[in-house]
């Protein structure tokens, strides 16, 4: 059951930002800035953590749940540490996801030839 | 005759200026419409639904896995993205990611794998630029932004959450 409601809602999160991608002119840079900050405000608003809760990984692989965690980052670490939390939450939650791609990112380069684009 | 008829081209345009002009910006603009490819909404959507419920379920499993295994909520979620960026950077590395989102678009732009896509491509891509001015800037294209904007965002949201629990409100 959770494969399914995975399934359908991180698909229709995918859908949604399907129709910002061709009846806007959004760049996909742009599409993805505004699901971050979507996420964020839509976790801070106690909004998007109980689609979290139903749906699992397809709330937390879109984008939308990298902006999520951001917020619950920061807001636990308010709550832990006080005002300095506010610095230090949003990385300390985002660091494996930020970490994996710049290491995997870079290491890739250092491998790889560039393609030709046909 | 074709050369004729650039001379002549020329000519009016040199002569009557804005007239000619607007009417080049029309036939520009009617070309421009021609030539832009015509979305097919309701197939891409469901493409991109396709290919990201697919992402999402793979997530899920290993998600699953990690839970099975004992690790706790955050925890799996760690392993979760690492996993999904992992591979999501060596299919970019194979040159099959950007098929997969030609195909899927948003479906392959909007979850974590896309952020590890746009991470990789200009990595791999602007190397000859340099390791700091190509691969060390290049890099943060699309990534730089998603960070910036997403820990600016979170950090008012926290700042007004801080306010709002020093006030008692919270």
């Amino acid at each position: 059951m959770d494969y399914i409601n995975a399934f359908w809602v991180g698909g229709l999160i995918c859908a949604l930002a399907q129709i910002l991608l061709d009846r806007t002119k959004l760049m996909p840079g742009r599409v993805m800035v505004l699901l971050v900050c979507t996420g964020a405000v839509l976790g801070a608003l106690h909004i998007y953590q109980p689609i979290q809760d139903y749906a699992g990984a397809g709330a937390s692989v879109p984008l939308a749940g990298f902006g999520n965690l951001l917020w619950k980052g920061v807001k636990e670490a308010v709550d832990k540490e006080g005002f300095i939390g506010i610095f230090l939450g949003g990385f300390k939650a985002s660091a494996v996801g930020i970490s994996a791609a710049l290491v995997f990112g870079y290491l890739a380069s250092l491998i790889c030839e560039p393609k030709m684009k046909k | 005759m074709r050369l004729a008829g650039a001379d002549s081209n020329t000519e009016s345009l040199e002569g009557e200026g804005r007239v000619d002009r607007k009417k080049q910006q029309e036939a520009y603009e009617n070309y421009v419409k021609r030539k832009t490819p015509v979305h097919n909404l309701p197939a891409n959507m469901t493409k991109a639904f396709i290919t990201g419920g697919i992402i999402c379920v793979i997530g899920q499993s290993i998600l699953n896995y990690c839970e099975k295994i004992g690790l706790d909520k955050d925890i799996s979620g760690g392993w979760t993205s690492m996993i999904l960026i992992l591979l999501s950077v060596i299919l970019t590395a194979l040159n099959v990611y950007p098929r997969i989102a030609k195909w899927g678009g948003a479906g392959a732009l909007v979850p974590i794998t896309g952020f590890a896509n746009s991470v990789a491509a200009p990595a791999i891509e602007f190397q000859k630029e340099g390791q700091v001015m190509g691969i060390g800037c290049k890099i943060f294209t699309i990534a730089g932004p998603v960070i910036l904007y997403g820990v600016f965002t979170s950090w008012v949201l926290g700042f007004l959450y801080w306010i709002g629990k020093i006030a008692g409100l919270l």
